[in-house]
């Protein structure tokens, strides 16, 4: 049988939570450690006939119901939106009808309220075996803190106003809000992912917004809803929250599943012996560092994973495969070919024409050409490279003489490309997508 | 397109809400009874607005699992500010319905069906002491048993009118159909929560007009820009895997398009035997990609004329674990894995590459099993010319019980009666002879022969 190996993944392996910590990380941990000892303190000084029970407990229970059901986003994200409704809404608080008593608690309150919730809530998911989520919950503590503590000082202030200024006091507090998680979150994501912080934020905002808008238009309602009908308006509340946030996580489930079949079905190349076995899966995850490290936003990048799942899947249309598999030792004219022909199978798709585009110029030199490739095609081309030469072997000198060869052939390889290759092969980062 | 059942049970519908909401409306007139609000036109004009921008955001999606239609907040909210009547003229607003490739008896239905709606949960909204405009705190435990009463007769009589017309009428584009088939529950509580927004709408209504409505179409508008991109992907997602599955297909040419065309016969069987609509879909896939594992045997196997040795029967035989060593990591239904691991197994245990026999073989390779030989039989082979669609079917029947599942059998039999199989065109000589697989190891009429050693 001439049938490749099957490549097994090996999982990646796992990290202590400490080892896993970096700058910023550690930073948002310990600004969460203060907040939550703050309010701690804070609470025992309080006295009893400050805190609205009632309200507390309901504002409490809702966020942690909230972090119960958390939501996971494209690109490995995860939210939990009703908490944040929940914990935003308690923070601006405006009113309650009379027989619940007055509102006009401390920010310090908040804190502790959001945090013995998104606790709880997150007990059950460690109960179940699944990570809680710790950098999430400082994130949006951080983030409620922040509006509490504008909030709450100028409470009876705004109460006193007209209806229309209390709705934009509100939204805006919360945009404040909304921006501190947003910046904390692409903070933590640009040191995970090894990207720039400059496109991080540009792609968390670009990704959140919409979730951002539901949350404020929500906040908005729960807030003016309690104080006209209680707290049992919560209760109602929650039902369209949970609709919202399931469009969203169908929408997430399946990009999930498309990367994964786009994933699998590129190794049907390694199954028919075409390629080496792990080849199409390394190339993809160097050439995602390398565009990553050279600044690409998260569209582009999910292109240019596609793109380098995919770029044998030409082969399929030779009769036999390439003694070796390696397509660098095909001639030119070949490699062309190959490139056209995977180019013409996933143009087939009609809606990844992006990927057809930088399947069709992987073979393309790097100058003398006008116009050149697209940079997505050149970083295929150095990973395609680099990989056929190396493979999965974690040899230095054999990764070394291949960056060299590389480096002395500009024509065919972009610099910058290589430079940045050689970096990340280099780091040999934990593969963390 | 519109049976005459289906005809006379809308012109009922539509009669019955007329007179109803006639009678009802006479009845309020008769008491004087006016909304306590204070401009009640402006309000029913608001609502039917916002009952129109939320009729037409109802997404279709590609599954046709659930449609998404948060217009009943609308209706549920005049409920509570303006009572049954005013909530019927809510309703029957979706005769004007923004969505404009529904036919006029659609409409009709539409408007009569929801006008229903919009009463009875008014009525009942009534009858169980909700008290029109009472967002005073005070009586809200009250409001909220009565408005959760009256959003489930909503949903009710919403979902009993939809499930008449397809009962008399299998196939019509009713605007929101197919949710009875499918994941029932995942609907119900779809309008459930959405009807809640009715309350929040109602009760924000008091201090903010017209506000109230707009704050709450934000939700709603991202939910269904998530459903929209859900669709999308979703679209995206079934071309790809095609492209894919094609260009898996090219290295032999007499079968291609063979797992598109085993994928829609699956899906035939499936229906007919009543799977959900999730498995329905998982199905599909695995039909596409159920012989995605011949990838890995060796081309000059595939191409042999003769008897084969005992290695290369074997390589033949390995190709279901092949496939499901590529598409393990898809996140699928298990059971679809299963489909294309065991989908040459037969029913007299026979079959490989496990050698199950009957109900130890699971359904849906049962299912790909029939789906798969019947594309091969009726499919040029470079040995042979297609066969009849009779003559497979005739074939399908002999093996059932040995080969195949009897219950999977005539299930596909009923569904080719129902919906005749469209045969493929006949494949022009190929040009290319290193593309022609001579042996075709999906074909019952040609089985594969050992080389006796």
């Amino acid at each position: 049988m001439t049938g490749g190996t099957i490549a097994r993944r090996t999982p990646p392996a796992r990290m202590a939570y400490w080892q896993a910590l970096d700058s910023g990380r550690i930073l948002l941990l310990v600004a969460a450690a203060m907040l939550v000892i703050a309010a701690a303190a804070g609470l025992i000084a309080l006295h009893p006939s400050q805190v609205n029970v009632r309200a507390a407990l309901a504002f409490g229970g809702f966020i942690a119901f909230g972090e119960l059901f958390r939501l996971a986003l494209p690109g490995g994200r995860e939210a939990a939106p009703i908490a944040m409704v929940g914990a935003m809404a308690y923070a601006m608080l405006l009113a309650l009808p009379r027989e619940y008593g007055p509102v006009t608690y401390d920010a310090l309150l908040v804190v502790a309220v959001a945090a013995i919730g998104m606790t709880v809530g997150a007990l059950p998911h460690i109960a179940a075996g699944r990570s809680a989520g710790l950098t999430g919950m400082c994130t949006r503590l951080v983030a409620v803190s922040c509006v509490a503590f504008i909030f709450r000082p100028i409470v009876s202030l705004v109460g006193g106003a007209a209806l229309g200024i209390q709705v934009l006091v509100v939204a805006l507090v919360f945009v404040v809000g909304w921006l501190v998680d947003t910046l904390v979150g692409a903070l933590i994501r640009a040191d995970d992912v090894g990207a720039r912080f400059s496109v991080a934020i540009r792609d968390e905002l670009r990704l959140q917004w919409p979730l951002g808008l539901a949350v404020g238009a929500s906040v908005i309602i729960a807030i003016f809803g309690a104080k006209q009908l209680g707290l049992m308006e919560l209760l109602v509340f929650i039902g369209p929250l949970l609709v919202t946030q399931l469009a969203f996580r169908r929408y997430a489930g399946i990009r999930a599943t498309y990367l994964q079949t786009v994933r699998s079905l590129a190794r049907v190349t390694e199954v028919a012996g075409y390629v080496e076995a792990g080849h199409s899966r390394r190339v993809s995850r160097l050439a995602v560092a390398v565009g990553r490290g050279l600044g690409l936003a998260e569209p582009e990048l999910l292109a240019l994973e596609y793109a380098a799942l995919m770029h044998d899947i030409g082969q399929l249309s030779l009769s036999d495969p390439i003694p070796g598999g390696a397509t660098l030792l095909v001639s030119p004219a070949d490699q062309r070919r190959i490139a056209e022909l995977g180019a013409a199978v996933i143009g087939e798709a009609g809606v990844l024409d992006d990927v057809a585009e930088l399947v069709r110029y992987q073979s393309q030199p790097a100058r003398g050409h006008e116009p050149g490739p697209p940079l997505g095609s050149m970083i295929i081309k150095a990973a395609n490279a680099f990989d056929d030469m190396v493979g999965g072997s974690t040899d230095r000198n054999r990764s070394a003489a291949a960056l060299e060869r590389m480096r002395l052939d500009p024509v065919e390889y972009d610099a910058g490309v290589v430079a940045v290759l050689a970096e990340v092969a280099g780091r040999r980062v934990p593969s963390r997508l | 397109m519109v049976s005459r059942a289906a005809r006379l049970y809308i012109g009922l519908v539509v009669s019955v809400a007329a007179v109803l909401v006639a009678f009802v409306a006479d009845r309020a007139m008769m008491a004087r009874h006016q909304p306590p609000i204070p401009h009640p036109l402006a309000a029913l004009l608001t609502l039917q607005a916002l009952f129109l921008v939320c009729d037409s955001g109802t997404t279709p999606t590609t599954s046709r699992q659930t449609r998404w239609s948060p217009s009943s907040s609308a209706t549920l909210a005049a409920v509570v500010l303006l009572g049954p009547v005013w909530a019927a003229l809510v309703g029957a607003t979706a005769l004007l319905s923004l969505q404009r490739h529904l036919r006029l008896a659609e409409r009709l239905f539409n408007g009569a069906m929801y006008a229903l709606c919009g009463l009875a949960a008014g009525e009942t909204y009534l009858a169980c002491h909700g008290v029109v405009d009472g967002s005073s705190p005070h009586d809200f435990r009250m409001i909220l048993l009565a408005f959760a009463a009256a959003a489930t007769v909503h949903v009710i009589v919403n979902h009993g009118l939809i499930w008449g017309v397809h009962r008399l009428n299998r196939g019509m584009g009713m605007s929101r159909s197919d949710g009875l088939e499918s994941s029932l529950a995942l609907l119900l509580a779809s309008d459930l929560g959405y009807a809640c927004l009715g309350l929040v709408i109602a009760s924000l209504w008091r201090i903010m007009d017209w506000f109230a409505a707009a704050l709450v179409l934000v939700p709603l508008f991202v939910a269904r820009w998530a459903m929209g991109q859900f669709a999308e992907q979703q679209r995206a997602y079934a071309a790809t895997m095609n492209a894919l599955c094609q260009a898996v297909e090219t290295k032999d040419y007499y079968t291609r398009g063979h797992g598109d065309r085993v994928s829609r016969g699956a899906v035939m069987i499936a229906r007919q035997i009543h799977m959900s609509a999730e498995r329905t879909e998982a199905i599909k896939f695995a039909g596409m990609l159920h012989d995605v594992g011949k990838l890995g045997v060796p081309t000059k196997v595939l191409q042999k004329t003769g008897p084969l040795s005992e290695d290369e029967f074997a390589a033949i035989q390995l190709h279901p674990m092949r496939g499901l060593e590529i598409v393990r990591e898809i996140g699928f239904l298990f059971e679809a894995l299963n489909g294309i691991m065991h989908h040459h197994e037969r029913m007299d245990g026979r079959g490989y590459p496990m050698g199950l026999a009957g109900h130890e073989i699971p359904e849906f390779a049962r299912v790909i099993a029939v789906a798969d030989a019947f594309d091969s039989m009726t499919t040029t082979r470079s040995y042979r010319e297609a066969k009849s669609i009779e003559f497979a079917l005739g074939e399908l029947r002999e093996g059932a019980g040995t080969q195949f599942d009897p219950v999977v059998v005539e299930a596909f039999i009923a569904a080719i009666k129902a919906d005749p199989w469209q045969m493929p065109k006949p494949a022009a000589k190929p040009t290319d002879p290193t593309t022609v697989t001579v042996k075709d190891h999906d074909d019952p009429t040609a089985p594969l022969r050992v080389v006796e050693p």
